[in-house]
């Protein structure tokens, strides 16, 4: 199957971005193909390359990075939630890209299944 | 609205139902806000859009809304334009709505109230459905 992921909180707050990376890796797994994945509202957060979280816990935005790096998987970061909250090509983990909400309806029409992560 | 640069193609190939599911009020987290945003610009892709209002998100939809005293743009007005963009159903949950001493006469024009029953039937021909 061809899923579509959107990631719609923040990092270490919240499950989602946790939740949505075993998916990931569990669906690649199996075998299933990932159209891509869309980070909105905080989940933009999960996009930036200036954490630094303490050794002993998850990185999870190098995670993220290694992930779709790895699978050649199209990681598309939301503009405008993204210039809302100082997530630029600056400071963007490697192997996202930066691009609007229509990306988003794109990713809706593309995959089989669009999963929402997020409250 | 309408701060985003986006050089995107359209693809009309394929026409799916999406429907937005509004839940939360409109100003305590962004969710809401940003959730419309997505509508408006979905709008372009003569994709099916439909939207339910339940729980706190028939709020959403409250006439007359006032947000200056909170410093935050009131958005509500543009729920009221979203037949224009081609949105072909706004439907609010009627128990949600009763549960908080609101009928249709709150709310801003061009809505469906329907029972749960309703919705649960909107929700299972859809093939995307975004929560906000």
């Amino acid at each position: 199957m061809k899923f579509g992921i959107l990631i719609m909180d923040g990092p270490y707050q919240h499950q989602a971005s946790d939740s949505a990376y075993h998916f990931a890796n569990a669906a690649v797994a199996k075998g299933h193909e990932i159209a891509g994945i869309f980070f909105y509202n905080d989940g933009v957060n999960n996009t930036t390359s200036l954490m630094t979280p303490p050794q002993d816990d998850r990185h999870i935005s190098k995670r993220w990075s290694d992930f779709v790096q790895k699978n050649g998987i199209d990681a598309i970061v939301c503009i405008a939630a993204a210039k809302r909250r100082g997530i630029t090509d600056a400071n963007l983990i490697k192997g996202a890209r930066i691009s609007g909400l229509g990306q988003l309806t794109e990713l809706g029409i593309k995959a089989d299944r669009l999963v929402t992560f997020g409250d | 609205m309408g701060e985003e640069q986006y050089d995107e193609e359209q693809s009309t190939e394929v026409q799916k139902k999406f429907l937005f599911v509004f839940k939360r009020a409109p100003h305590g987290t962004i969710y809401p806000y940003e959730g419309l945003e997505v509508i408006l610009i979905m709008a372009a892709y003569d994709q099916v859009i439909s939207a339910v209002f339940t729980d706190d998100g028939v709020y959403c939809l409250k006439k007359g809304q006032e947000t200056a005293a909170i410093g935050v743009k009131e958005f509500s007005i543009t729920f009221k334009v979203l037949e224009q963009y081609g949105v072909e159903h706004l439907y609010v949950d009627k128990e949600a709505l009763s549960a908080r001493g609101m009928t249709e006469a709150d709310l801003v024009t061009g809505v469906e109230v329907v029972d749960k029953e309703t919705i649960a039937n909107v929700i299972r021909e859809q093939d995307v459905v975004l929560p906000f």
